[in-house]
């Protein structure tokens, strides 16, 4: 019995152990990344890196300043193209679909989700690049935005159904149309989150190289307007990484941290933005 | 006053608006909404029998009975707010103001015959955009004249003075009892003919239930209203006629004084002496 007692205690101190174990691997691992990244890349970090275009092979210093606009205005393509259908599909499902559309609906969204970006990038190569016979923003934008889509879809969805159903039925008792309700009242009540999801998404496909590597392409000067290749900074990250020279590497980290930075800056908005929202609705 | 008798109709069906009935007196009330073998059903389940009933002119019915009598399934008929729900079907003829509901444009039903909800149901707004929503929607114009009429709804729900200096305050600040006669005033914003409330105090307290009854008294001059309502008290004290519902049937129909002092059918006594329910 109370060796029983001792093996049971055992069991409990031990998992508690490997689960308390997994818990700091994964906070350390972000923070390897991160002391990583600083330890290689801060060095690099200099006013000019931010607006300075890169330097010929060879020649010190220059910057990547090409690429953080680069990767800017892909990113307002990506919500200027796959925003709109994100949020209008989640709209659909969360106040129109019928059950059976919604099923097939969110099925899909969710099968797209888990398409890998690099069929992103291939499917804009082949729906814009080619018929237009050059890389441009355009088609990184495309492809960027294509990969907002199911996330969009699905946060638009989730937060819209936290609205409760009796502020749409007030609505309507008052002689507005169901669209009319939507609009005016559904989506202000859950625009916070909706925003929020926003920022995340975003997050998501700044970071992203794969699509960009045939679509957007590259561009070692400022890519103007949109219809030309454009430099980003995954790409440029890549690029310099796997070339031979030391002070592209340098430049390879400073890259990366400086994305990795940004996202979590975006990051740490949203939750402070989503953590007010929760408040509001307990008021 | 001389509550006509042609709405102390039991199982009799009384078709049209006829005030023939055997002792009808002068003062004879017209019916706002006329219902006429109405039956409901949610997929094929019936939730409502035949319900005949004429519903007074200026006057507060209440509809009384136990939990899943379908009382509250009748009143939205009334406004049509059943259609929201998805295999929801009513059978029958309803009239408002001798004109068939049913063919009538379904926001225009909606604008005549106003609602409030169990739950207290403000939008995420400020107080005054709350009243203001059915004003704006009905494509009411100009400022000042919102300002006018936001006041004047927000006075005739008995809540002006507690409001009158936060109005651009997020409404979920104020009391439930204080959310609730915003509701009522949000409805009234848009002048109904009719006032549907279903179960409005259930979640109130004594004191701020007694102001919403007082808050009916008033109304009544103004609006037909239509209460459904757990507490046989409460539908003693507001209303003028009262229903009993049960199991989907309206057992007995009356002046609500004859309906609680000598109910003529056993159900209706069973219910209103605690027998059941």
């Amino acid at each position: 019995m109370s060796r029983r007692l001792v093996w049971r205690k055992f069991v409990n101190v031990a998992m508690f152990g490997l689960s308390g174990l997994a818990a700091v691997v994964t906070v350390s691992v972000l923070f390897f990344i991160l002391g990583y990244l600083f330890w290689h890349g801060a060095s690099a970090l200099s006013w000019s890196f931010f607006t300075r275009l890169p330097k010929p092979v060879g020649e010190a210093g220059g910057g990547m300043a090409n690429a953080i606009v680069g990767s800017a205005k892909l990113l307002l393509l990506a919500i200027a193209t796959g925003l709109p259908v994100g949020f209008l599909g989640g709209v659909y499902l969360a106040e129109f679909g019928g059950r059976t559309i919604s099923f097939f609906v969110r099925y899909t969204v969710d099968l797209l989700n888990g398409v890998p970006s690099i069929v992103m990038g291939i499917f804009a190569y082949t729906v814009v690049v080619l018929p237009m016979r050059h890389f441009s923003a355009l088609a990184g934008g495309l492809a960027l935005g294509i990969m907002m889509i199911p996330i969009a879809v699905r946060s638009t969805e989730e937060f819209l159904r936290t609205v409760p159903t009796s502020i749409r039925e007030a609505g309507l008792a008052l002689g507005a149309s169901k669209w009319r309700t939507v609009a005016t009242v559904v989506i202000p009540a859950a625009l916070r989150g909706i925003l929020t999801g926003v920022m995340l998404n975003l997050d998501r496909v700044a970071g992203e190289t794969a699509p960009l590597l045939f679509t957007a392409f590259r561009n070692r000067f400022w890519g103007r307007g949109w219809n030309q290749p454009i430099a980003s900074a995954p790409v440029m990250c890549f690029t310099y990484a796997i070339s031979p020279y030391d002070d592209w590497h340098r430049q390879a980290w400073a890259a990366a941290l400086v994305l990795l930075l940004l996202v979590l800056a975006a990051n740490m908005t949203a939750r402070l933005v989503l953590a007010r929202k929760l408040s509001i609705h307990q008021v | 006053m001389g509550a006509a008798s042609n709405m102390a109709l039991k199982d009799t069906p009384v078709m049209g608006t006829s005030p023939g009935g055997p002792t009808s007196k002068p003062a004879a009330i017209v019916p706002k909404l006329t219902v006429s073998n109405l039956n409901f059903y949610y997929g094929k389940h019936q939730v409502l029998f035949g319900i005949n009933l004429n519903i007074p002119s200026d006057r507060i019915t209440a509809l009384i009975g136990p939990s899943g009598c379908g009382k509250s399934t009748f009143l939205r008929t009334l406004n049509r707010m059943y259609e929201t729900v998805a295999h929801a079907r009513a059978e029958g003829h309803i009239e408002l103001d001798g004109e068939d509901l049913m063919s009538l444009d379904v926001v225009q039903v909606r604008r005549r015959v106003g609602m409030v909800f169990q739950k207290s149901n403000p939008f995420p707004k400020s107080i005054f955009d709350n009243v203001a929503f059915g004003l704006r929607v009905n494509g009411f114009r100009g400022k000042a004249a919102l300002q006018e009429a936001v006041e004047r709804s927000l006075r005739r729900a008995a809540l002006w003075d507690e409001v009158k200096d936060k109005l651009h305050k997020s409404a979920y600040a104020l009391s439930g009892g204080q959310q609730q006669r915003l509701c009522i005033a949000r409805a009234l914003a848009v002048d109904p003919e009719v006032l549907l409330l279903d179960e409005p105090c259930s979640a109130l307290d004594p004191i701020a239930t007694a102001k919403i009854e007082e808050l009916l008294f008033g109304l009544k001059k103004q609006c037909t209203i239509v209460i459904v309502t757990h507490n046989m008290q409460q539908a003693a004290r507001v209303a003028d006629v009262t229903g009993f519902f049960l199991l989907g049937r309206l057992i007995e129909f009356n002046k609500t004084e004859i309906l609680f002092k000598t109910p003529t059918r056993k159900e209706t006594e069973d219910y209103i002496t605690g027998r059941f329910g």
